[in-house]
């Protein structure tokens, strides 16, 4: 099925995606429209323009290819599938992610992957192959976050405050600038066991054509909390 | 180090009467009881009493009481024995105290100083026995007109609203909060009294899902347990922005708390805090928060009418004006006398405003912008009888939150520990002995006399009021008067003096 989107507003975009009969569905002149395919599964959805905030938001499995940028909330509290970006995302993409993958060729904003979780088999994965904003995993709980830093190998590629508050999951970094002011709960060690990386590495190549055997041969840094519990001396119990 | 705290409570065991069955030393999950084999006798650790009754309650020969202690500092109406003993704890370990259940500290209730009205002579009371009263509300956004069709039906355009069989709800509590075997009363207590429970934060349990109907499904900044099989469970989202015990402070569920099943419900692996801290971080303007609504209703497609839930603060009635303009169909507001299973203990004491006072601000300014039908309004924070129902409602509420009353009618006996893990009542607690404590069973029938009973309560007051529709009886302050107010007070509340 293809849509025109041209001046539709939200509601009427979301209902024709999501009443489609096609599992294939390809949307062109978005411009803006918010919640596509919010908690919808089960369709491989082509969009071809600028989606708005909250794309693919408690997403259950769809896939989505965005051919431009995505704004902010991307894949906010999404459950499972995967979202394909052939641009830049905005701010608190991956938000309470709990499952699936977003692959961002370019850079992205601040707070991405923050209260990332993970759950048994259900481990969310983020790969942004050029820098990544401010509190880059904030409250991660889980997960795994790769920030590429393509086209940033001169400075770092993660921004400030990054990793603060977290207290699960994994922080890739390709660089070699590890930044000066992580929390003191972070632990950066550098990567030497690249098994993780590598298919998720050698997936985003094949979408955005990169060198994978390139990429994969630089230094890369990872960041991990060194408790999970880290609030865990902050308080004293008053008995009233 | 020397410890300068003295116990608060005395244990005392009437030697006379105690058989030596040890239920005491078995029950109290604090280790006040010991028994000593060598000297067969039973003697009291006081330190760690948290003067929860378990232990006198269930002590067959009724041989115990516990005992506010007469041991005292020099006697001073400034330098109190709390503040002297926070003090002291705070030397002892550097830490922020915490603290659960309501504030302790005697601010204003006003709802006992407002007084109800009764019918005399003209427009008589009515007696629910004999004749219909409709208490039955409808929570969310109301249509702005009434249009006919031609066949003269009415076509309305229709917004999602819950539908209440009482005007009480249970009010949020986390799973990892508060116990399963809780969580599981409430639901069937919900169910059976057709209203509705609140999963709070933590997530629903999978057990829990049959109850959906009955289910208010939260989410948080943390988005614990949230995925769309929990969105579509409820029959309403609630979005949490704040609590009237802690305003401005997020949520945290120690990892200690967090086992398997709890960890499995939140969705986090075992063992790790459950961190959802105040600030939604995608959330900075009632233009963001309308962003979250509304992808909430995409995702459920605008099935379920969307809560938003704030502490009562200063500037209530603005923020309530502008989550009225969000696209919210209900919002709650819970004062800071409410409860809480951890908290700051100076935010709890000091942060927030009544309930009485935010509820009267917040229905004034929404009908003065002529926006009051576009949202339902909830209150809670220390709604603690039908009288305090019957007075939230003619100062305009739809409906309240109730919670503290709730886990008292289940046995808890306010000792405001719940932050310590080991309720002896199986209330607030995950370990599994404790948690065995409470059935449900019980417990859930406790509830639904607890609600019921008050639903005949509010009949007979509307009753004698001469009203026998709960609409007619919502936002009517003619109803009130206040007693021993100042004006400015009765300006708030928009109620005038009794005798006036
Ligand atoms: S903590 Fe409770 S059970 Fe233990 S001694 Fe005190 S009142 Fe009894
Ligand atoms: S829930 Fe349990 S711990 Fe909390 S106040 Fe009640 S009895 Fe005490």
């Amino acid at each position: 099925m293809k849509i025109d989107a041209k001046g539709m507003h939200f509601a009427e975009l979301d209902r024709l995606i999501k009443s489609s009969p096609d599992s294939e569905v390809t949307i062109d002149n978005v411009l803006g429209q918010r919640y596509i395919a919010a908690g919808a599964s089960g369709k491989n959805i082509t969009i071809n323009g600028v989606p708005g905030n909250a794309l693919g938001a408690y997403m259950d499995g769809c896939r989505i290819e965005v051919r431009g940028n995505a704004q902010d909330a991307v894949g906010d509290t999404m459950n499972d599938g995967t979202l394909v970006i052939y641009g830049n995302c905005g701010d608190t993409t991956g938000y309470g992610m709990r499952g699936g993958r977003i692959f961002v060729k370019g850079y992205a904003g601040w707070r991405v992957g923050i209260h990332m979780k993970e759950y048994g088999s259900a481990v969310p994965e983020i790969v942004v192959g050029g820098s990544a904003g401010a509190y880059l995993g904030e409250y991660q709980a889980g997960g795994r976050i790769v920030v590429l830093g393509i086209g940033c190998e001169d400075r770092p590629c993660v921004g400030d405050f990054t990793s603060t508050g977290m207290h699960g999951g994994r922080i890739y970094v390709r660089s070699r600038y590890v930044p000066a002011d992580l929390p003191k709960q972070t632990e950066v060690s550098a990567v030497t066991d690249k098994s993780e990386l590598e298919p998720l590495v050698r997936e985003f190549c094949g979408y955005f054509g990169y060198d994978a055997d390139k990429l994969l041969a630089d230094d890369y840094y990872v960041l991990t909390p060194s408790t999970a519990y880290i609030y865990k001396r902050m308080y004293t119990n008053r008995p009233f | 180090m020397i410890d300068y705290i003295q116990p608060d409570y005395e244990v005392v065991r009437n030697k006379e009467l105690c058989i030596k069955c040890k239920v005491c030393v078995r029950q109290c999950a604090n280790n006040v009881h010991v028994y000593d084999e060598s000297r067969d006798v039973l003697y009291v650790d006081n330190s760690k009493c948290v003067n929860c009754h378990r232990c006198v309650t269930l002590c067959p020969a009724k041989a115990l009481k516990i005992v506010k202690t007469d041991h005292c500092f020099k006697p001073s109406a400034n330098y109190t024995e709390d503040i002297i003993k926070d003090i002291y704890r705070q030397a002892d370990t550097g830490g922020v105290l915490l603290s659960s259940m309501g504030t302790p500290k005697s601010y204003p209730v006003y709802w006992d100083k407002i007084l109800l009205n009764a019918s005399q002579v003209t427009n008589p009371s009515i007696d629910p026995l004999r004749e219909p009263m409709e208490i039955r509300t409808f929570l969310g956004r109301k249509p702005e007109e009434i249009r006919y069709l031609p066949d003269g039906s009415i076509e309305t355009e229709k917004y999602p609203n819950l539908e209440l069989k009482v005007p009480i709800m249970f009010s949020a509590m986390s799973y990892g909060s508060i116990s399963k075997n809780a969580h599981i009363a409430l639901a069937r207590a919900a169910e059976q009294l057709g209203t509705f429970y609140n999963t709070g934060e933590g997530g629903l349990h999978e057990d829990l899902y049959k109850y959906g109907p009955n289910t208010i499904v939260q989410v948080a900044s943390g988005r614990f347990g949230v995925h769309p099989a929990y969105l579509d469970a409820g029959a309403a989202i609630e979005i949490k922005i704040g609590q009237g015990a802690k305003p401005g402070i997020g949520g945290h569920l120690p990892g200690s708390k967090i086992g398997e099943e709890v960890s499995r419900t939140r969705m986090i692996p075992m063992g790790t805090d459950a961190i959802s801290p105040a600030p939604h971080h995608d959330i900075y303007s009632i233009e963001d928060l309308r962003q979250l609504v509304y992808s909430l209703k995409e995702a459920t497609d605008y099935k379920k009418p969307v809560i938003v839930k704030i502490a009562a603060v200063h500037n209530v009635a603005a923020i309530a004006s502008g989550i009225a303009r969000s696209g919210a169909d209900i919002i709650a507001i819970d004062g800071f006398r409410g409860g809480t299973g951890a908290a700051p203990t100076r935010i709890r004491d000091n942060v927030g405003i009544p309930i009485e006072l935010a509820l009267a601000a917040v229905d004034t300014r929404l009908r003065e912008e002529g926006i009051r039908n576009n949202v339902g309004l909830v209150v809670a924070g220390s709604v603690r009888t039908s009288a305090d129902v019957v007075k939230a409602i003619a100062l305009g509420a739809d409906a309240v939150y109730i919670a503290t009353p709730a886990l008292l009618a289940i046995g808890c006996h306010l000792c405001r520990s719940c932050h310590a893990g080991r309720c002896n009542w199986g209330i607030a607690t995950q370990v599994p002995e404790l948690v065995q404590r409470l059935n449900p069973d019980v417990a859930y029938k406790r509830l639904v006399n607890l609600v019921s009973a008050w639903s005949h309560e509010i009949m007979e007051i509307m009753g004698g009021m001469g009203i026998n529709s709960i609409e007619a009886l919502r936002g009517n302050r003619l109803m009130l008067r206040g007693i021993g107010l100042t004006q400015k007070e009765l300006d708030i509340l928009g109620i005038r003096h009794a005798g006036e």
